[in-house]
């Protein structure tokens, strides 16, 4: 019994520490109205063109940061695969890199790398819009290679490549039609997270830059001058983070542990 | 293998990934270690590393340090816990489903929406400060802060102890049933099974977490930031603000500060690789 007891005891000590904040952030989101339950945090806030700009852009640079991993990855991926099997662990050090240089460490030295000649990116809106895409790509790096990398694994990649080939299929389509139909699936994974990283980071978007442009900025923007509003815009950003991470885990494919992104 | 050529082009496709891994993962971490080592007139020097000794770092160092274990072994006792309840313990499977489901988002839930989250939880309006002093109690008036060092370790905890979770949950399933039966077998107490043979086993992925929950903490920026507003002395603060303008008075230092928290996240790495390697002996 006292086994049974304990058990329980620190399951739902776990539940709560998980869902007092959760609740607690829903409730002071609808106590914007004194002495009513309203949704008016949830008008205000959609009444803000900033949270519909910053959102749209947060949400763009997460879907070209996914296309660009993929565009990357699985070329490189795939042809270490079959021909450079030990250029594997150099691919296994570098996915530690976003862990060992932490993204306020990445953006300084983003910063102090492309600030100054020959490489002023940040002088122009285009080359540091770049510059935060690249960041994002390499926050997003682990995950997409993992994702990738148990992908090729589950497939017989090779026969694959060699029927596509001697039916006179090129490299491009070999990897267009074949590859990466064949792993879509398993890429779901590391898109979620990606999606979610991106949505959520701040360190990168508030140095590079700055402002209310991407959506966690604005966030933490708005936490300064306001009290409900941040509230109903962290319900919003939570409900995102279940979806992405609960379909990810509903697909069954949640194991991997996380260790980086957007601390 | 020839069927499918090898060729020069193919050792070519490989060039897009390599330089952008060299020029936006190794060059960015680069130039922050050689810039360390030189001086203001280009000269080389670790004149950056004795300025290291300046209090206002050490105390920030210390500051980021303490956080980090802090949170790091409190998280890995409840983590360890739960995981305990949800593997042994053997709770129905419904329970470690949706635990780990929660543990998944969990320990992604971090940076500013989980700072406003604790901000609407323990705040000085927040619900259960409001709910608290209802009760009669009130909590900042014991010295609590959510914006101070306790309440930092509180919002830490958030994310450190689903990961504790995610990790040890393995490991305690690779404990075999006929370790403790043979034991059992052989007169051992379940205090002796613990103490002799499953804690043993255990302790290398017990502290290749606990280690890999440090750094975790350590190099943890945002939630700190939406929170204090940076004003808490901690390393990754004092970088950000030598981003935004000078204040130790001498990039140099700031350069030696990057150099010094990417050595401590790889030894971090090194030591959770190495241990977990370890642990691999018996749980595989």
């Amino acid at each position: 019994m006292p086994r049974r007891f304990f058990a329980w005891l620190w399951s739902i000590l776990g539940f709560i520490y998980f869902f007092v904040p959760i609740y607690a952030t829903l409730e002071f989101s609808l106590k914007a109205q004194k002495g009513v339950y309203s949704l008016l945090a949830y008008e205000r806030v959609f009444a803000d063109s900033r949270f519909g700009t910053s959102f749209v852009f947060s949400a763009q640079m997460a879907v070209l940061t996914i296309v660009l991993c993929i565009v990357l990855l699985l070329p490189t991926l795939t042809i270490t695969h079959l021909f450079f099997k030990r250029f594997r662990i150099v691919l296994e050090l570098l996915a530690l890199v976003p862990f060992v240089v932490p993204s306020i460490i990445l953006v300084f030295g983003f910063i102090r790398f492309y600030s100054r000649p020959p490489l002023s990116l940040t002088n122009t809106t285009l080359g540091t819009y770049g510059l935060l895409l690249a960041g994002y790509m390499v926050l997003a790096m682990p995950y997409m290679y993992r994702a990738i990398d148990a992908g090729l694994r589950a497939i017989d990649t090779r026969t694959l490549v060699e029927a596509a080939q001697s039916l006179g299929a090129s490299w491009m389509t070999t990897m267009l039609r074949v590859i990466f139909p064949n792993i879509r699936v398993a890429i779901l994974n590391g898109t979620f997270i990606t999606f979610a990283i991106v949505m959520g980071e701040l360190t990168l978007a508030q140095f590079l830059v700055g402002g209310t442009v991407a959506f966690a900025p604005y966030l933490a923007l708005l936490g300064r001058a306001r009290a409900y509003e941040p509230a109903a815009l962290t319900v919003i950003s939570l409900l995102l983070t279940w979806l992405t991470i609960g379909t990810m885990q509903w697909l069954g494919r949640g194991q991997r542990i996380n260790i980086s992104g957007a601390r | 293998m020839p069927r499918v050529r090898r060729s020069v082009w193919l050792t070519l496709s490989l060039v897009p990934f390599v330089a952008f891994a060299l020029l936006f993962m190794i060059a960015p971490a680069g130039i922050l270690l050689v810039d360390s080592l030189r001086d203001t007139r280009g000269g080389w020097t670790l004149a950056n590393f004795a300025e290291l000794a300046n209090p206002l770092v050490i105390e920030a160092y210390l500051m980021s340090i303490r956080i980090s274990v802090t949170t790091a072994v409190i998280g890995a006792v409840l983590g360890l816990l739960v995981a305990y309840a949800i593997t042994i313990a053997g709770l129905p499977a419904w329970v470690r489903t949706m635990l780990l489901t929660f543990s998944g988002v969990a320990s992604n839930y971090a940076g500013v929406p989980l700072a406003f989250a604790f901000i609407a939880t323990l705040g000085r309006t927040g619900i259960v400060t409001v709910l608290l002093k209802s009760l009669g109690f009130n909590l900042y008036g014991t010295g609590f802060s959510l914006y101070s060092f306790i309440g930092l370790v509180v919002v830490y905890v958030y994310f450190q102890f689903p990961l504790m979770i995610l990790l040890m949950t393995p490991a305690l399933d690779g404990l075999k049933r006929e370790w403790r039966e043979a034991s059992m077998m052989l007169g051992a107490t379940p205090y002796h099974y613990w103490r002799h043979i499953a804690l043993p086993i255990l302790m290398p992925s017990i502290l290749a977490a606990t280690v890999l929950l440090f750094g975790n903490a350590f190099g943890a920026f945002a939630t700190a930031y939406a929170l204090t507003g940076g004003t808490l002395t901690m390393v990754t603060n004092m970088i950000a603000q030598s981003i935004s303008g000078d204040v130790l008075h001498n990039e140099g230092v700031a350069y030696a500060m990057a150099t010094g928290m990417i050595g401590i996240m790889a030894l971090t790495i090194i030591g959770y690789t190495v241990l977990q390697r370890r642990s691999e002996r018996w749980l595989r």
